[in-house]
């Protein structure tokens, strides 16, 4: 085995496999030597590379957001019925025994309701669907645009049931169709779906001088119309004020989720309530939007997408997710450039990225985030008991990033300090070590070090791994190797 | 001294196995037909990482050991003198329960040991140890699934499988015969020696990697000692820590026990390659071996009335240099020790056709020479414990090894 010398120079399938892409299969090296550029480039091509389609088999378990949603909330009315149900013969059984009130029972826990747990259900065969998306890529670049879009135009599943069963689906539907389409589709599509509404409040949101406003006496929620200027489109700071953002919110009124009694529409699709919409024309960021109904937000959507501000903040954040921290100017400035000219073109996007220089000669820096590593793991150690999705669920969570579950509507950071912590470290060691204990047939670490990593692992990586004292051990070292670590 | 040069003398059974009934009889156990109706176990622990067998068991008669093993030689005297097992021999002082069970011929050394691999990588040392092949290369089966593959069918034993302790299957039990895995409740744990490893590859390699982690580490640490001061009150350990192996054997020691239980299990130590601060009767290989004596202990708790009828034995996959190296520890060698446990054991020996440690006698002038093939221990337990042919053992359980001869007489 040859050691190579420090003066190595960067290795471009490493780079197709750790900064674009989910790390390398064993075999996956050979498949990309030669141009792993084209490798890159194929993927951008390949028909409906980034859909998991409803159809096949293996999916038997996902349901469209509409479906999910309505199994959650018949869930949840049957898990109410039976709560009170409960309660109606506690108060019973009490009135005839107790005395004193102070001497309640404590809770039976067999009087939980037994009610299916379909949104967890449900999260589980969508989780599923996406990790075995992530084996099988052969690079995964499209697998990492899509988790970057489904970051930034996050939803949670900690808001509720709600979304909790349909966080899956609406990657696949608000994301998944659109990551190599136009921008402006994949903003359309995400605004308007039911998890979105949801999770961002606009259900709530009720026009003032709407005919449900003057009834109901209750008003607006600015959540969606801020988290959109803030984070999905224009960034933080570029000049809209808080005017603009309660007129979007007015232009946004109407956009909700029909609910259980599917007065609006079919339960848990998306509808628009005009009886909910605040009437009249409204200005964003000095333009008139004339009262047009869902028209109205469609228009402004449409104008926010294309606003220069969106290009500069998108072109940003992928930079910053794709290349470095701190991205060179010049990368984003051309980045933004596309974006402009190619009407906010998601696959030129894509296709700028694979060209550009920087991304081949710039250090692999960034910490891999903890979906990327359990990703990298799962295809290094190949099919087996590492690769259980209940067991990735569960490293997810360890490390920060619980599946579908971001702290906020900012999503998970994309900053390495956030990922190389000291207690995510720790983590990722005993993670390291579990994986490393289930691969049951390791061959030769040393070999699968070339089959991951590749000619450019330092010679202190190769080292440690050739010293290690067991195979185990010597896999464990690979998987926290900073070769392995950074992208 | 005791100095056992293995010369085998033909005992009865000896012949038996090896004379005109080994063909006729090649696949009939011996317990089998055995009037006392014994029931056979054997245990096989793997120390991964290559045991110093001159700290486990230190030659302390020999009168080139002091020197070559310096500080961290074994000896009969000073504050932590080492427990003597003959005039020559003596057991590392962390290892009283093995000292106990030697005195009361429970436990026996086979000293200057070594497979037939002569390189010095962990790797395929532990492959040739564990698949019983001649060489490297050969990661599918294991000599120990091989030998239950080679019982004859409705054979308790080969019916019952075996048993793999452990978060995955150590190779020496992997194979077609039956395996039930096992694990502790608490693995798998953050390995400390990995620890080590990956923050001296970090500090070499990624600062900011090293620093973060360090303190992860250390974080955890004050977590657990926070836990009213004591570590023991959390024994949660891998299986290279003391309190991890004997949770092993615990557990291992209970299925083994059980009347429908396997009668052949294999566990996995981690934590022998001690290049750095090694320790001798104290220190991190003391540890170590405290660990493994408390695995023999809970063993021989475990089991109760099947602890007469158990074999353990405890194989590495080479040994390390007789001299210390520039830190305090000893690098990759050969010649290393088998240590062998239980009521089967015809105890208290230590065999050795002890090769010296002068410079000339040392294999390529630094380690121990290996004066006994490690096969020729496990192929004769194999044929005491099970019955099986040398013709077996040399064809299908450890290929290619007709040369090397089951060691006979290691079971009573």
């Amino acid at each position: 085995m040859a050691v190579p010398g420090p003066e190595t120079t960067q290795d471009e399938i490493l780079v197709a496999f750790n900064r674009f892409g989910l790390g390398a299969r064993p075999g996956g090296r050979d498949k990309l030597a030669g141009d792993p550029r084209a490798a890159l480039r194929a993927e951008l091509k390949a028909p409906d590379i980034a859909l998991i389609s409803l159809d096949d088999p293996a999916h038997a378990g996902l349901k469209g957001s509409t479906s999910a949603i309505q199994a959650s909330m018949a869930a949840t009315m049957q898990r109410k019925l039976e709560r009170n149900l409960m309660a109606e013969r506690t108060a019973k059984a009490d009135a005839s025994q107790m005395t004193d009130a102070s001497q309640m029972p404590p809770a039976q826990p067999s009087a939980k309701p037994a009610v299916p747990r379909v949104e967890a259900e449900l999260f589980r065969a969508e989780a599923k669907a996406r990790l075995d998306k992530a084996l099988q890529a052969e690079v995964g670049f499209v697998e990492r645009l899509v988790y970057f879009w489904s970051n930034h135009f996050c939803v949670s599943a900690a808001k509720g049931p709600i979304v909790r069963a349909s966080a899956g689906a609406f990657e696949r539907e608000a994301i998944r169709p659109f990551v190599l389409g136009r921008f402006a589709d994949m903003l359309m599509a995400v605004e308007r779906h039911p998890a979105m509404l949801f999770y961002l409040d606009n259900q709530q949101s009720i026009g003032p001088d709407s005919r449900a406003g003057r009834k109901r006496q209750r008003g607006l929620n600015e959540n969606l119309a801020r988290e959109i200027l803030e984070l999905h489109t224009l960034g933080v700071g570029s000049g809209y004020t808080q005017a603009d953002v309660t007129s979007f919110a007015r232009i946004l009124t109407g956009w909700m989720m029909a609910g259980r009694e599917g007065r609006l529409g079919e339960p848990g699709s998306s509808v628009f309530n005009a009886n909910a919409h605040e009437p009249g024309d409204a200005v964003l960021l000095g333009k008139t939007y004339p009262a047009a109904g869902m028209g109205q937000a469609e228009a402004a959507l449409s104008d926010i997408a294309r606003h220069p501000a969106t290009a500069q903040h998108i072109a940003t954040n992928l930079a910053r997710h794709f290349i470095s921290d701190e991205p060179p100017p010049a990368a984003v400035a051309r980045l933004a450039k596309v974006f402009t000219r190619s009407d906010g073109n998601l696959r030129a996007l894509a296709a700028t990225l694979i060209d550009m220089p920087e991304a081949w000669s710039m250090p692999l820096t960034k910490m891999r985030s903890p979906f990327d590593y359990v990703a990298a793991i799962r295809r290094a150690a190949g099919p087996g008991p590492a690769n259980a999705p209940g067991q990735s669920l569960r490293w997810l969570n360890a490390l920060g990033e619980p599946l579908w579950q971001p702290p906020g509507p900012n999503g998970f950071s994309d900053q390495t300090d956030s990922w190389a912590s000291a207690e995510g470290m720790k983590i990722r060691l005993d993670i390291a070590w579990q994986a490393a204990g289930q691969v049951n047939d390791i061959g030769n670490p040393n070999d699968m070090l070339d089959a991951i990593i590749g000619p450019s692992a330092s010679p202190e990586t190769r080292q440690a791994v050739a010293r290690a004292e067991s195979r185990q051990q010597g896999l464990a070292l690979l998987l926290m190797a900073p070769e392995f670590q950074r992208r | 001294m005791s100095l056992l040069c293995e010369t085998p003398h033909p005992s009865r059974r000896a012949v038996l196995m090896t004379g005109g009934a080994l063909f006729a009889w090649a696949y009939l156990p011996r317990f089998a037909r055995a009037a006392d109706n014994r029931d056979p176990r054997l245990i096989v622990i793997v120390l991964r990482g290559a045991l110093d067998g001159l700290s486990a068991v230190g030659p302390v008669g020999d009168p080139d050991y002091a020197g070559l093993h310096g500080d961290i030689a074994l000896s009969l005297t000073g504050p932590h003198a080492a427990l003597p097992l003959d005039g020559f021999f003596a057991v590392n002082p962390a290892m009283p329960v093995f000292a106990r069970l030697f005195r009361d011929k429970q436990a026996a050394v086979v000293h200057a040991a070594a497979t037939g691999y002569r390189e010095r990588s962990h790797f395929d040392g532990q492959d040739v140890l564990e698949s019983g092949y001649a060489g490297p290369g050969h990661v599918a089966t294991g000599w120990l699934n091989r030998a239950l593959e080679s019982l004859p069918a409705g054979d308790r034993v080969a019916t019952l499988g075996g048993l793999a302790v452990g978060p995955s299957t150590p190779l020496v039990i992997r194979g077609a015969a039956p395996v039930l895995g096992w694990a502790p409740q608490s693995l798998p744990a953050p390995a400390r020696d990995l620890a080590a490893r990956v923050l001296d590859l970090y500090q070499h390699r990624d600062p900011a990697l090293a620093v973060a982690l360090q303190k992860g580490l250390d974080a955890d640490r004050m977590a657990l000692d926070d836990q009213m001061g004591a570590k023991a009150i959390n024994p949660k350990g891998g299986l290279d820590s003391a309190a991890g192996m004997r949770q092993a054997a615990q557990g291992a020691a209970k299925l083994i026990a059980a009347d429908d239980g396997p009668r052949v299990a294999a566990l996995a130590f981690d934590g022998w390659d001690t290049h750095v601060n090694e320790g001798g009767a104290t220190g991190r290989l003391a540890t170590l071996l405290g660990g493994l004596d408390g695995a023999f202990e809970e063993f021989e708790k475990g089991l109760g009335e099947r602890w007469k009828d158990t074999a353990i034995v405890a194989i590495t996959e080479f040994g390390r240099t007789a001299q210390i190296n520039g830190t305090v520890g000893t690098d990759h060698g050969t010649g290393t020790v088998v240590l062998l446990a239980g009521g089967a054991i015809k105890g208290g020996r230590v065999i050795a056709d002890w090769p010296g440690l002068k410079p000339a006698q040392l294999y390529e002038q630094r380690d121990l020479a290996p004066t006994s093939d490690v096969r020729g221990v496990l192929k004769g337990l194999l044929a005491d414990q099970f019955g099986l042919s040398a013709a077996v053992l040399s064809d299908k359980v450890f290929p290619e090894s007709s040369a090397v001869k089951p060691m006979r007489d290691l079971v009573t």
